[in-house]
């Protein structure tokens, strides 16, 4: 088997204060997957999400991205690796335009001039708001905002792109848009959400976080599908849903 | 929120004083402040020939003078102030319609209004007529330090942000029978302030999260 994108292992991890949020968690990703991250909240999501790239440091355990350990000394080359867009495009668009944003990454990695350029250019068209290069991002609608905040990553050039929460206060039309963007990208995914059906269309794999541990990790339609593991831990489909009769294109 | 174009003070525009670099555009508008306070007060001429000056500059912007006098408003402070010197300054006194004031206080308010209303039309003309984001480019080649040039620009990308964080707390307070003029309410403002404040302060730390998580080391990228 290849060196897997995502290798956690053994993960534990308690805050400052005392609280502990995650008790070992071990989880893989390969290169080419699309993995859904489901949980209840206070599974400590989020907490994992952080250490992929190395906001927070292991307590016990390891983070491994392609092989590379998340460490201090490779932080910089763990950051490429690993795209993280946050949940709050205001967080995550933090410069007076869209160009200079999706710039960020890129120009922090030591790129300038034309190749810069190119993969600004070059991310932006893959989310499909090229046209808006030099507005000001909090001029954009929150569906955009979205998309660049995708972008802002994506110019990066990736191997491991980790969405939080990608489809929350979405409409449905820009939900579905991200949906197809998402689709076109020929890059690793693993995908934090309470939207269980925007899971089953987009990840054929799930691992369901609770209590801070792995307790469930296969096919997202057998996971959705397992009354007990759901209803043990919090997982709900919205009403009217049904993975039996939803048909996921690709099946 | 809309998608708009540009700030509230800002007149969309193609004219000369549009397209002028914005950093000759400060310059231009510190000479005219240091000239404007440094004149005497008594000449008034001069003054009539600076706010000519100013008329000639904002014609030429295509700026409808109408919408910089609704927005000099942020002057009536300083008019009030303006007003009260003649009563409150001590010296020889002078008869103004049949009011005994001090001829000092009347000079000082006289020249305190005229200064102040020149300096805030021609801000506002800058305002106006530069993007927020080609004046902290003109600041930056000022040699501004970037520090500086950096704390403005966060501030002008998160100050829609904030307000409309402000505005839907407001929202949220009268949706519960909130009464400002009840004073028994007031606390509540000071609560509310507070909840702004930390607010603000931990999406500054999610904001600083993700430019970590774009590999940012304390040195924005030029």
């Amino acid at each position: 088997m290849s060196v897997p994108v995502l290798d956690v292992r053994g993960l534990a991890y308690a805050y400052p204060d005392g609280h502990q949020a995650l008790f070992g968690v071990d989880l893989h990703v390969h290169r080419g997957e699309r993995v859904a991250l489901l949980g209840p909240n206070g599974a400590g999501k989020t907490t994992l999400v952080l250490h992929l790239n190395g906001i927070l440091q292991a307590g016990a355990g390891s983070v491994a991205v392609s092989g590379l350990p998340v460490e201090k000394a490779n932080l910089r080359e763990i950051r490429r690796r690993v795209g993280v867009v946050f949940q709050d495009p205001d967080d995550q668009l933090f410069m007076g335009t869209v160009r200079a944003d999706v710039a960020f990454g890129p120009a922090n990695l030591g790129l300038a001039g034309a190749e810069l350029d190119r993969r600004v250019m070059a991310a932006l068209d893959q989310v499909g708001m090229a046209e808006y290069v030099d507005r000001p991002p909090h001029h954009l609608s929150y569906g955009q905002r979205r998309r660049v905040a995708v972008a802002t990553v994506l110019a990066m050039e990736p191997e491991i792109l980790v969405l939080d929460e990608p489809s929350s206060n979405l409409d449905p039309a820009s939900r579905r848009e991200l949906a197809d963007i998402l689709r076109s990208l020929d890059v690793t995914v693993l995908m934090v959400t309470h939207d269980l059906p925007y899971a089953l269309e987009l990840c054929p794999r799930s691992v369901v976080l609770s209590g801070g541990t792995v307790v469930a990790d296969g096919a997202t339609y057998d996971v959705l599908t397992d009354e007990v593991l759901m209803e043990e831990h919090r997982l709900e489909l919205p009403f009217g849903f049904d993975p039996r009769t939803a048909l996921p294109p690709g099946r | 929120m809309g998608a708009g174009h540009g700030h509230k003070l800002h007149f969309h525009g193609h004219s000369a004083i549009h397209r002028a670099p914005a950093h000759l555009k400060v310059l231009a508008l510190l000479g005219f402040m240091i000239v404007v306070v440094a004149t005497p007060r008594t000449w008034y001429a001069a003054f009539a020939l600076y706010l000519l000056a100013l008329v000639v500059v904002i014609a030429i912007s295509r700026v409808p003078l109408t919408y910089l006098l609704k927005r000099s408003v942020v002057e009536l402070p300083f008019v009030f102030f303006a007003l009260l010197l003649p009563f409150v300054a001590t010296g020889p006194q002078t008869e103004v319609l049949g009011v005994s004031v001090s001829q000092h206080g009347l000079e000082a308010g006289i020249a305190l209004l005229v200064k102040g209303t020149l300096g805030v039309l021609a801000s506002l003309t800058l305002a106006a007529t530069t993007e927020p984001q080609d004046l902290l480019a003109g600041l930056e080649r000022l040699r501004l330090p970037v520090q500086l040039v950096q704390i403005m620009a966060f501030m002008v990308r998160y100050l829609d942000v904030v307000t409309g964080e402000m505005h839907r707390m407001r929202i949220a307070r009268e949706a519960r029978g909130f009464d400002a003029r009840n004073p028994r309410h007031w606390p509540v403002l000071a609560r509310s302030a507070g909840a702004l404040f930390i607010r603000s302060y931990e999406r500054g730390e999610r904001v600083h999260l993700a430019m970590l998580s774009r590999g940012y080391t304390g040195r924005m990228p030029r």
